[in-house]
């Protein structure tokens, strides 16, 4: 597969389908894995850094989930591609930095990401449409299974997995969940929710995770600890806790309904317009009424877009997605007005 | 004024504690300070006060020598760039790892999965001879064997008096004979 060929399509967590896909978007389960032996990336000379490069690509080539896999050399694409890679979540910031010696294998329908040489020497991620963490723990440990045949990971029976960071150690795993709760952002509860959250053990972030803010209402939640409970422990502790959001953000949705209908419609419908009719918007701009328009969809004020349309939007409105869609580069406020293009089409159609 | 405990010294640092709703005064030397610090390592109170009001060139210069024999990072290039340099780092500095895993995670133990092979990796005091060691692969240990290595370990623990791990160590053997 090739890198371009990403564009064409929507990724499988982006379909809209999975449970409560009306809230959650997506799903997602990450592990940190390093080769025993080796030192971790950061304190690596090129030497060991192309060893471990060589020696996982060869497992993961064998791996049968990666037999269709799209394999790219985050040295050899160019700046736009790798940010195309990062607005897909395909790689994480981190893995942009320092690209030498740095790969990443991305399974057909983008379910599976793994990147090599980040942090640690082996970044594996599952991510899935809706709130389905159990679906992406299936793949991860049969992935993590197969691996572990032929790869011996660094490990301690005290404190487990070990990692390059210290807040990773353990269970070497991140689970998270990006959820849209635009209506308990509107009857102001959401700081509370977030120092509720903080206190059990779990974070708060922004779209694309650590330390990027939260835009459009979507947050993503995650967990903090990673060793002294199970992996199964803190998959559950993770869903139940998203289950309160969501029937929080439900029961706040009824309240608006009932309460301030016709602020809450004027808002979706002036939403809608301004997106069918803009000719210049920024991505912030896009970003808060797609959320709105998202909203109106969910609670049946909107009936003629599916939110599918939305969720592509949601990806190919970003700075290097509109570049590659135009296939070439475009400044700041070319963007803003490529970006509204699309969208009045999109919505148009 | 005078140290209260060599009677020797100016005395700099000065307390107040209340015991039994009575204050009670207490001046002290640097020198004496530190000494009765690393004595009351384990109790709190006075000791708590003084660790955070001086700072110990006897255990910061040892923290700051800590050094991975495997990798070369120093205790103070972890403290720099936040992260280890590999995995036999969290054996060298695992003493004064655990607090900062305690207070990342809350907890200092992985109870989570094991990897289909393991191969034991050095405790702290064993580090001397990490650089020779080869690394040897073991089968997946039995629950008997578990048990009886983790009591081996929790004896080392009560002899090295590391009374934390060994309580760690005893509800490990307590959750694997209950299970």
């Amino acid at each position: 597969m090739k890198l371009d060929n990403l564009l064409k399509q929507t990724g499988e967590w982006l379909k809209g389908t999975g449970p409560n896909s009306g809230i959650v978007i997506s799903s997602r389960i990450r592990l940190a894995r390093n080769i025993k032996g080796f030192s971790f990336f950061d304190w690596s000379d090129d030497a060991s850094k192309q060893k471990i490069k060589k020696i996982c690509e060869d497992r993961i080539t064998s791996l049968n989930l990666m037999k269709k896999s799209l394999y790219v050399e985050i040295d050899k694409i160019t700046p736009i591609d790798r940010q195309f890679l990062l607005e897909r979540h395909l790689v994480s910031k981190e893995h942009l930095h320092n690209t030498a010696l740095k790969s990443v294998f991305i399974s057909d329908k983008e379910i599976i990401s793994i990147m090599i040489n980040e942090e640690d020497h082996l970044r594996i991620q599952v991510m899935q449409s809706g709130l389905n963490l159990e679906g992406c723990w299936d793949i991860l440990e049969r992935l993590n299974k197969d691996l572990e045949k032929s790869l011996d990971f660094s490990y301690s029976e005290e404190m487990g997995y070990l990692t390059a960071c210290p807040t990773n150690v353990g269970t070497g795993m991140r689970a998270s969940a990006m959820l849209h709760l635009p209506a308990i952002v509107m009857t102001r509860q959401i700081r509370g929710v977030v120092e509720a959250i903080s206190k059990l053990g779990l974070t708060v972030r922004g779209l694309f995770g650590e330390g990027t803010q939260a835009r459009g209402n979507f947050f993503q939640v995650s967990n903090q600890f990673t060793l002294g409970h199970t992996e199964e422990a803190i998959i559950n502790s993770l869903q139940k806790v998203i289950k309160q959001l969501i029937s929080q953000e439900e029961n706040s949705r009824k309240f608006l309904m009932a309460k301030k209908k016709e602020i809450l419609e004027d808002k979706v419908a002036r939403a809608y317009a301004t997106l069918k009719s803009a000719h210049i918007i920024s991505s912030e701009e896009t970003l808060e009424l797609l959320s709105l328009l998202r909203l109106g969809i969910d609670i049946k004020i909107i009936k003629d877009i599916d939110n599918s349309v939305l969720n592509e939007l949601f990806v190919i409105i970003q700075p290097a997605h509109l570049q590659k869609i135009k296939n070439k580069q475009l400044s700041s406020a070319d963007r803003d007005t490529e970006r509204a293009k699309l969208i009045r089409d999109r919505l148009r159609r | 004024m005078l140290c209260d405990i060599c009677h020797k010294n100016e005395a700099v640092i000065h307390i107040t504690e209340i015991v039994n709703d009575e204050a009670k005064e207490l001046h002290v030397c640097h020198q004496c300070a530190e000494a009765e610090s690393i004595k009351m390592q384990q109790n709190f109170g006075i000791a708590e006060l003084l660790s955070g009001m001086v700072e110990f060139p006897a255990l910061v210069k040892k923290e700051k020598t800590l050094r991975c024999h495997t990798c070369g990072m120093t205790y103070n290039d972890f403290r720099k760039i936040g992260k280890l340099g590999c995995s036999d780092c969290y054996a060298a500095f695992r003493n004064v790892l655990l607090p900062l895993l305690k207070s990342i995670h809350g907890s200092t133990h992985h109870t989570g999965k094991e990897p289909l092979k393991v191969t034991p990796i050095p405790q702290a005091e064993e580090k001397d001879s990490v650089v020779s060691r080869q690394p040897q692969k073991v089968k997946l240990p039995n629950k008997a064997n578990r048990i009886a290595e983790l009591r081996i370990r929790l004896k080392k623990a009560i002899g090295a008096e590391e009374y934390e791990q060994a309580a760690i160590l005893r509800d490990r053997i307590h959750a694997l004979e209950k299970a």
